[in-house]
């Protein structure tokens, strides 16, 4: 029970992850470039001006799918969280643990072109909106639960109590976004309405899911190398490692 | 049988705890301290204008609150885990978050209640009316124990870790946010004529919802960090 | 397409202030990412292959 881990799955073991991870990074880089290359030209040089905004607009075509990934990423990564800790699969800490500075990144990137959309928008830098406040706690659960993995120095245990962590915050974020929104709307009344252009045309609507797309396989092949890194750095002194002079 | 045996582990647990926190009074007053000069520092740094006071006294009360329940998470579980009794305490038959739940019942009546009962005298200071007194207070008397709930999964999480306490703040300060507009909004709303009943239920909830959740999730933590 | 010429596409109608930056720190942190993680992975496999060599008679 304590350290005899049988390996179950073929795949739930390091040795055989590795090699896959390899495998796969390119295909996801690929796709990544070019979603990214046909979201850019779409999104600069198809998509029509806004008449409301103006070309400000252009800014959700990272700002929105940034914001999709920060989010999506902290529920895959509590997934994996909720794996290992079930399965007591070492592969699946080691995912939640290479998407966690990813989710990170994507979450600051969230909030940097948020401000930036919203200053010519709404006249501030920031506003203290259910989206953006849920979306600023978010960051700080990222950086808690890459903390806590740092603090702990035995890494059986750092891996699972940051799982715990990730997966209390799971039923945080919504719970914080809806108080934020009640709040708000006790305080400012519906004044400031977030929603984005109310009717966007089928080119930018094309250009942002792209985009999207892109980020997505962006994110899961810098999560593979991450765990590819992780991987090496854990299994130092494991025999497989040392045996096959790993490429 | 069995229920009568938990019970009266989960109920010597608290009797336990309460016992050795009287034996170190000083702990408690620390605490106590800590939130009135918290609460304090604010006019000092604010202003005396009476009418800025009074809107943000719900904030500055709750904030203070806030803090001093992290004052004393620390100890919840450290001197437990340094003497080995959690280590038995995972060892009996009895469900551990039951066991977990009856450790933070004596970490609010230590640390929680006192700051509820202080509360009025702070209001006053603040220029709060008798009836935004009484909201804020229940509102803190419901709200706080929330407060350890939530906070017992960070202290578990952070036990034994060097520079555990103050990671353990940035881990479930977060976790505070709902609490904190809730119970700091119940006042402010019943001022503004909407009623504070609102933000009370929904403060009610939330330690309905901490309570078997909570502990479930400390009791998770704890044995991580035993094993 | 609506630009007619260069400048008025890095004008971005006068929001180019605004939306260059959002899509250059964008790119730049995602270009980072990946440098770093490249150059962590070659020193992890340097490091390792190092340890085999140093090690190969003990295996």
């Amino acid at each position: 029970m304590k350290t005899d881990r049988m390996n179950w799955f073929q795949w739930s073991s390091p040795q055989a992850f590795y090699p896959l991870a390899g495998k796969l990074i390119p295909w996801f880089a690929c796709v990544s470039m070019v979603c990214l290359a046909a979201g850019l030209y779409m999104g600069f040089l198809v998509a029509p001006t806004d008449f409301q905004q103006g070309d400000s607009y252009r800014i959700i075509f990272v700002h929105v799918p940034a914001a999709w990934m920060s989010m999506f990423l902290y529920v895959v990564m509590a997934g994996w969280a909720a794996v290992g800790l079930g399965l007591k699969a070492r592969p699946s800490f080691m995912m939640a643990q290479a998407i966690a500075p990813t989710g990170a990144l994507f979450t600051f990137l969230a909030l940097f072109t948020g401000a930036f959309w919203g200053k010519p928008t709404w006249g501030a830098w920031w506003v203290w909106d259910a989206r953006l406040t849920s979306e600023l706690i978010l960051l700080f659960q990222y950086a808690g639960v890459m903390l806590l993995h740092a603090s702990i120095d035995d890494l059986r245990r750092a891996d699972r109590a940051s799982a715990v962590l990730a997966l209390v915050g799971v039923v945080n974020v919504p719970i914080i976004y809806f108080s934020v929104r009640w709040w708000n709307t006790l305080h400012q009344g519906a004044s400031i309405s977030v929603t984005a252009a109310p009717k966007m045309a089928a080119t930018m609507l094309a250009a942002m899911g792209i985009m999207a797309l892109g980020f997505w396989m962006y994110s899961a092949a810098v999560t593979l190398l991450r765990v590819r890194c992780i991987i090496l750095e854990r299994e130092r002194h494991a025999s497989w490692v040392q045996i096959e002079r790993v490429s | 049988m069995m229920q009568g045996g938990l019970a009266g582990a989960v109920f010597g647990l608290i009797q336990r705890d309460l016992l050795l926190t009287w034996r170190r009074r000083a702990d408690i007053a620390t605490t106590l301290l800590f939130f009135v000069i918290v609460a304090t520092l604010f006019p000092l740094g604010v202003g005396p204008e009476p009418a800025v006071l009074r809107t943000i006294a719900p904030g500055v009360l709750w904030i203070a609150a806030l803090l001093s329940c992290f004052l004393s998470l620390g100890r919840l579980f450290a001197t437990d885990y340094q003497d080995g009794t959690l280590e038995q305490m995972l060892l009996t038959p009895h469900p551990l978050a039951a066991l977990v739940l009856g450790k933070i019942a004596a970490h609010w009546l230590v640390s929680g209640l006192p700051v509820v009962v202080l509360s009025p005298l702070i209001g006053l200071q603040f220029g709060l009316s008798g009836g935004a007194i009484a909201i804020l207070t229940f509102s803190l008397l419901l709200g706080t124990p929330t407060l350890s709930l939530v906070g017992s999964i960070g202290a578990a999480l952070t036990l034994g870790i060097r520079g555990g306490n103050l990671l353990s703040a940035l881990l479930v300060l977060p976790l505070f946010i709902p609490v904190l507009i809730f119970g700091a909004g119940a006042v402010a709303s019943s001022e503004s004529g909407m009623g504070a009943e609102g933000h009370l239920s929904l403060l009610g909830a939330c330690v309905v919802l901490a309570i078997p959740f909570a502990p479930w999730a400390t009791a998770a933590a704890l044995r991580i960090a035993v094993e | 397409m609506q630009w007619n010429s260069l400048n008025e596409f890095l004008a971005m109608g006068g929001y180019g202030v605004y939306v260059w930056p959002s899509f250059g720190v964008t790119a730049l942190c995602m270009i980072w990412e990946v440098l770093i993680l490249r150059r962590r992975h070659a020193a992890a496999r340097t490091a390792l292959n190092q340890s085999v060599a140093s090690a190969g008679v003990a295996l």
